[in-house]
């Protein structure tokens, strides 16, 4: 895959009002494969826990028996964390206002997912 | 695991570190390769192996960014199937230290482990004695001076 559809795969979670950036990030190693952030979201720092969450997550809900996980939102006081995990082990990320249509973006997190693989 | 320092301003930072990072192994080091502190090493020939290596390291790295025409590298990683490694310099009131990092890969990440060095680097920059850089080790001193090091890392 090649960076403009990555960058692709993003715009289409951008896009949506509320979301403030979105992220490929890979989960095994917690780094940044591409972003789209508002200045002052600290893309790194959000790749390196995304990616220590996944890890962790992904073993809670295998020892609950319930498979792998499909979609997560994380939600706070000024904002959430919504993300989705690939296929590939990219993990889709996007970071958004309090006041969102979480529908909207877990659908585009989907398709964005879906074109990364 | 044991956490120990032979400069004591070096513990605080570098327990933080462990605890955030989920390091398996950490050593600091000066650039000749002096330990300064260490985490989850038990036996002292283990701390004398990866401190000269990792100082080794540094120093190849080092020439390679001077050939290129660079300024250093500003960390090194290195990953296996379970384990990785990590190699970086941080700037302090007492001169350069290495830091060398093992990480399992079920536990932590290297974007982690990055991460958190950041951290780390600001900590120890700003934990660090101003009073100048430490006498340099002479090669007739070399091996007392190893020993107390060891000692104090270990405890004896």
């Amino acid at each position: 895959m090649t960076a403009a559809a990555f960058e692709r795969a993003l715009d289409m979670v951008t896009r949506v009002r509320g979301v403030r950036g979105a992220m490929l990030v890979s989960a095994a190693d917690g780094l940044v494969v591409a972003e789209h952030l508002m200045e002052g979201i600290k893309g790194p720092a959000v790749a390196a826990l995304a990616g220590s969450l996944s890890n962790r997550l992904g073993r809670a809900m295998e020892a609950a028996g319930v498979g792998a996980s499909v979609f997560w939102h994380l939600q706070g006081t000024q904002g959430a964390l919504l993300v989705v995990p690939a296929a590939s082990g990219i993990l889709v990320v996007a970071v958004t206002e309090a006041e969102v249509n979480i529908g909207l973006v877990r659908l585009e997190l989907l398709r964005a997912a879906g074109a990364v693989g | 695991m044991s956490t120990r320092a032979v400069e004591s301003w070096t513990l605080a930072p570098l327990k933080q570190f462990v605890a955030e990072a989920g390091a398996r192994l950490v050593l600091l080091m000066t650039p000749a390769g002096q330990v300064m502190a260490q985490h989850g090493f038990s036996r002292a020939v283990d701390v004398m192996s990866a401190a000269a290596l990792g100082a080794a390291i540094m120093a190849s790295t080092a020439e390679i960014a001077k050939q290129l025409e660079q300024p250093p590298f500003a960390g090194l990683t290195h990953q296996g199937q379970a384990h990785g490694i990590f190699l970086g310099a941080v700037a302090t009131g007492r001169g350069k230290i290495i830091v060398l990092v093992v990480y399992e890969l079920e536990h932590s990440s290297v974007g982690l482990v990055q991460l958190f060095f950041e951290q780390l680097a600001t900590e120890l920059a700003a934990a660090s004695p101003k009073e100048g850089v430490p006498k340099q080790v002479l090669a007739a001193d070399f091996e007392r001076e190893l020993s107390d090091s060891l000692n104090t890392l270990f405890g004896r």
